[in-house]
């Protein structure tokens, strides 16, 4: 196993960099695999990861179509924070960030974890009073939040536009725990960490079938051949439905729809934290890159689709929301914009749960919060797989929750995929 | 930006109208089982490729549209009035114009 350290850096420096080797192997798929998890993004990769680690499981697989970090887990504006508030939510997002903060060392890789504070801003009395209960709820259940009056505030964030801002700012809710991490360093750093566990990563590889034995997947078709699978784990959001479809099992409480990130070019350092601006029907996030970059995101493209580029509209919409409260970025020329496909389900949150075929497990619908997610939906989908069973803390998050009127929908939206942004 | 032939106000930008959801979903009586239901109001086909939808004029006409689009490549293939009524009562203007 080849670690990384401070030694190497070191030596590889001297040496003109040429010793590293690659991170992870590039197997030929096997004809077999005793758990094949479909999907290479984050959850995916850190499913298998915990697979091997906590449960001790060998002879496992994951299928990519693409490449590692191509699809959403390159598309997001790498937010990290937990301050859900519904039971179900509430833990399972306290246990994430706690992963979180351990993750480098857990990977040896350096996802360059930044706890610079979460600062969600509102404008109003009653804003405030609905952080107040969401941030106490979390300091009640072994979280930390904070609020924060204007004068706490502008000592913190000095640039903001508190002077003529069509809804005055008048405070932040503020995670200090939260912050942002590298979104293509924590693809790469469980690829590798799971590859040295002896999980087989293959990529270019897209499942075009499913084959069912009654009841069991029996295997899966691919660009590369038949691959039989004792246990079979979907991590595929965005096309969730579509090889759910594949599997012959009908319609999900899914729609796909797709959601803008944007970068600009690199600044001197501006912004300290992620800043967070909602009111209305305006939503607006931004944080700093450690390059430089200003990364920041809005709502969604308001429509169903599968396309995975974005529209100007909301190019137009999320630009306004960022002058709104940082005037000061008006010349800031924009570098990219993406956009990734989204599971978003009927009440905005996710699913790791057993499916009606016995040895297939499914963990979808990450809407707007798969980046955050993804260590502890790793975890307990592992954990889930390895067991069969779900654990208490994500006994919620079933296909059956709407059956039951056990739905958990944070924003209290309804059942309406469009509106859980 | 997608266009969006409005049969009421001619062809406009797709920023004009809000989204309204699957066209093809009936619900069921009031009085049919939960199971219906929850299929009605829970579940969707969530289309790759052409799909029947509704939008709304909401900067222009304010009517429902019923959209036939492929939610791959935005392209629009068919837009008419969501109300039968509508339709009905614009066909035969055109027919009276003609």
């Amino acid at each position: 196993m080849k670690q990384y350290s401070a030694w190497k850096v070191f030596k590889n420096g001297l040496t003109g960099q040429k010793d590293w080797g690659r991170a992870w192997r590039d197997p030929e798929p096997k004809q077999a695999y005793d758990i094949v998890i479909v999907g290479g993004g984050l959850h995916g990769l850190a499913t298998a990861f915990y697979l091997a680690k906590n449960h001790g499981l060998k002879n496992i697989a994951v299928l990519e179509k693409g490449w590692i970090g191509g699809g959403n887990a390159g598309r997001n504006t790498t937010i990290v924070r937990s301050n859900y508030m519904m039971p179900g939510n509430r833990q399972f997002y306290e246990h994430s960030l706690q992963l979180w903060e351990e993750l480098s060392h857990e990977l040896n890789y350096n996802v360059m974890f930044s706890q610079r504070a979460h600062v969600a801003l509102f404008h109003s009395p009653g804003a405030r009073d609905a952080y107040a209960r969401r941030y106490n709820t979390m300091r009640l259940t072994g979280s930390d939040g904070e609020l924060w009056g204007l004068e706490q505030l502008k000592n913190e964030i000095p640039h903001l536009n508190y002077n003529d801002a069509r809804f005055p700012i008048t405070g932040a809710a503020v995670q200090r725990r939260a912050g942002t991490a590298r979104h293509d360093a924590v693809a790469w750093g469980y690829a590798r960490a799971a590859d040295q566990l002896g999980v087989d990563i293959i990529q270019n590889c897209e499942v075009t079938a499913v084959r069912r034995d009654g009841g069991r997947v029996h295997a899966l078709q691919t660009s590369r051949g038949e691959i039989k699978a004792g246990k079979v784990g979907f991590a595929v959001a965005g096309n969730t439905t579509r090889l759910w479809q594949m599997a012959d099992l009908g319609n999900l409480p899914i729609e796909s729809h797709k959601l803008q990130a944007f970068v600009s070019e690199p600044l001197k350092p501006l912004l300290d934290h992620v800043v967070v601006f909602g009111v209305g029907g305006a939503h607006f996030y931004i944080s700093q890159s450690d390059k430089g970059g200003m990364v920041f995101g809005g709502d969604l493209d308001w429509y169903k689709s599968y396309a995975q580029r974005g529209n100007l509209p909301i190019v137009q919409d999320t630009c306004e929301a960022a002058m709104s409260i940082l005037p000061c970025l008006g010349r800031v020329r924009l570098l990219r914009h993406w956009s990734g496909v989204m599971d978003m389900t009927m009440d905005g949150s996710p699913f790791i749960c057993k499916t009606p075929l016995k040895n297939l497990y499914l963990n979808a619908g990450w809407n707007y919060g798969g980046f955050k997610a993804s260590p502890a939906s790793g975890w307990y989908f592992a954990d889930l797989i390895a067991n069969d069973r779900p654990h208490e803390f994500i006994e919620h998050f079933s296909l059956d929750r709407f059956t039951r009127g056990v739905i958990i929908d944070e924003r209290g939206a309804g059942p309406d995929p469009k509106l859980h942004g | 930006m997608i266009r969006i032939d409005c049969p009421f106000c001619g062809l406009r930008d797709h920023s004009e109208f809000s989204y309204g959801g699957d066209a093809s979903i009936n619900y069921p009586p009031l009085d049919a089982p939960a199971e219906q239901w929850h299929d009605a109001v829970f579940l969707r086909e969530n289309i790759r490729g052409r799909q029947l939808e509704t939008w709304q004029h909401t900067s222009g006409c304010r009517m429902w549209l019923n959209v036939e689009r492929d939610t791959v490549s935005h392209e629009i293939f068919a837009v008419w009035p969501a109300h039968r009524g509508y339709g009905r009562v614009l066909h035969a203007e055109k027919e009276n114009t003609e």
